[in-house]
């Protein structure tokens, strides 16, 4: 298969067109631009419609809309732009509408900076808007990863009629790297039964709606969507487990500081210290079963979370380990990016700790 | 061949469609003058990127005693299309050679028009980067497009072709060979001669027949 060079916006734009995504809304910000630059120029060209909302708000609520009438969209931002849309992703989250949302994360808080950074890590995971739902949440570490999960996001967000967020780190956005366009094989996936796309025939009329005043009827619709929510936990988990046969430290990181978290463990292999990485792919549902598990085991003695915020991660460890071995952190915000020789020196301080 | 004889012109404009490596073929220049004697500025006119700029290489380029004209470090990271005065400086002081580091696409090589008057009293040469791994770009009908477009936006004339082809760490010689290809028929197209081909030094035994221009990777990630 040919191999080409893509920076991670744009593949993430045309990886979302093959998707058979057919509707993209968005508003620019750094460091995402590409991706509505990109899609200004393909998506009429594959018969889909771009418009430039706006306002954030007003392209999430356009992502709404095209989703409630059945077809694949799409909305792009950057950290400050996603903490935006968050009413709309509740609102889609209630009604029942796929839809994928990516999030190119930049410092925070507020507009912070414009250097990469995930921060927004609990906003992504635990829902970000108002009331009881979750969005299954990626994380690409690469960019052919990134392109395989925009199309995977699609059809997970169709399988459970969910928003998807796609949670990359703004070096993810920027960065240049070789990929394949692979063929695919997309899921068996429902008919859009319940689109509000014309009667056409049918017996009724279907109404989308996230107002359920009658409160009983709201708590029904709640556990509706909570037992999607423990399948979604119960299917969707994905991890990456690197060098971890026999590792003393096992150091737990997603997006770039993985890759950093990678050459920092080859790196201490060097030097006789048995050092891995366990990459969380999916950051919802986060892969607590396998990450329990390798706490239990006689080998890992110590486990280093790294990650470009101040710990939001951390509680998932925490969380997984359950005080099976102790967990140290490390970790840069605001859009500085942890150095190799940090992450070696905290991997190194935190083995001789517990040696 | 030296850099100063590939490209002997006073100011050397690197231009051409995002990603096709003209910030990593700028620095390797800027570096290869510096290393032959010459006095050499290297600015970052990348108004259109947030990362992977010339800037971010500051220290390498002025231990080699290049000097960096580039946005103050207040306005680095502003998202603003900002550029230092001291440009002039590189445009008007005829000791100095001056390689320009333009960001991608039209509309990155669009700050350029402002600078066109002066440019004209200069002696210049402006380069189009050629990388056929680049989807947008790969063959030579869009690689042309978009080469005049550049010089549309600028109103300057481009005077060379760059074959700058590559797959991140995953290149072979191969690639530059297929760009090789890609380069002449944008020259067949455009009338533009190809001045050279840019190839990780590590190459250099497979491409002796070709005119090459030997780089070394400093536009790493952070985990490289």
């Amino acid at each position: 298969m040919k191999r080409e060079i893509w920076k991670g916006s744009e593949a993430i734009a045309e990886a979302a067109i093959r998707a058979g995504c057919r509707c993209f809304f968005g508003y620019p910000i750094t460091p995402q631009n590409e991706i509505p630059e990109y899609m200004s120029l393909h998506m009429p060209q594959s018969g889909g419609v771009f418009v430039q909302a706006e306002s954030e708000l007003a392209a999430i609520n356009m992502v709404y809309g095209a989703a409630a009438s059945g077809v694949r969209a799409m909305t792009s931002s950057s950290s400050p732009g996603v903490s935006l849309k968050q009413e709309g992703i509740s609102y889609m989250a209630a009604c029942q509408l796929p839809a994928v949302v990516v999030n190119v994360m930049r410092g925070g808080p507020g507009l912070g900076s414009i250097q990469p950074a995930q921060g927004d890590y609990f906003q992504a995971t635990r829902g970000g808007g108002n009331g009881d739902y979750r969005t299954v949440t990626l994380a690409p570490a690469n960019i052919q990863e990134a392109v395989d999960l925009t199309q995977e996001a699609f059809d997970i967000a169709d399988q459970y009629r969910n928003p998807v967020v796609l949670l990359a780190d703004g070096l993810i956005g920027q960065m240049m790297e070789p990929i394949v366009w692979k063929e695919r094989t997309p899921r068996q996936l429902p008919e859009k039964i319940w689109a509000a796309s014309g009667r056409r025939g049918r017996d009724h009329t279907n109404f989308i709606t996230s107002l359920l005043i009658d409160a009983p009827a709201c708590e029904a619709h709640n556990l509706e969507l909570a037992k999607k929510t423990a399948e979604m936990e119960k299917n969707e988990c994905r991890w990456e487990e690197i060098m971890l046969d026999g590792a003393e430290v096992v150091i737990v990181a997603y997006g770039t500081p993985s890759r950093v978290a990678q050459t920092a463990a080859e790196n201490l292999r060097k030097q006789g210290v048995k050092a891995g990485v366990f990459r969380p792919i999916t950051l919802w549902p986060y892969p607590y079963a396998r990450l329990k598990e390798i706490a239990a085991l006689d080998t890992t003695r110590v486990f280093l979370d790294v990650e470009m915020s101040l710990g939001q991660m951390l509680d998932d460890v925490n969380l997984a380990v359950a005080e099976r071995k102790p967990v140290r952190f490390y970790g840069r915000c605001g859009g500085s990016i942890p150095h190799v020789s940090e992450v070696e020196q905290a991997a190194l301080e935190a083995w001789k700790e517990v040696k | 061949m030296t850099a100063a004889a590939l490209f002997p012109h006073r100011l050397t404009i690197v231009t051409g469609h995002y990603g096709t490596g003209k910030t990593e073929f700028s620095v390797n220049l800027a570096l290869a003058l510096a290393a032959e004697g010459e006095r050499v500025s290297l600015a970052d006119m990348d108004i259109v990127n947030p990362y992977f700029r010339s800037r971010e290489r500051r220290s390498l380029l002025e231990e080699a005693g290049v000097r960096l004209v580039a946005a103050p470090q207040a306005l680095s990271d502003a998202d603003v299309p900002a550029l230092p005065a001291e440009l002039h400086a590189v445009l008007e002081d005829r000791m100095v050679r001056g390689v320009l580091d333009i960001g991608g696409d039209p509309s990155g090589a669009r700050v350029l028009a402002r600078y066109r008057p002066r440019i004209l009293k200069e002696d210049y040469q402006l380069l189009y980067i050629v990388n056929a791994n680049r989807p947008e770009v790969r063959t030579a009908k869009r690689s042309a497009e978009y080469l005049r477009a550049i010089e549309t936006v600028t109103g300057l004339v481009c005077t060379g072709l760059v074959n700058n082809t590559h797959l991140c760490g995953e290149t072979t010689s191969e690639d530059v060979r297929h760009g090789v290809n890609l380069a002449e028929e944008i020259s067949q197209a455009t009338g533009v001669p190809v001045i050279c081909h840019a190839a990780e030094a590590r190459f250099i035994p497979q491409l002796l027949d070709l005119a090459l221009f030997p780089i070394t990777i400093r536009m790493k990630k952070p985990w490289e």
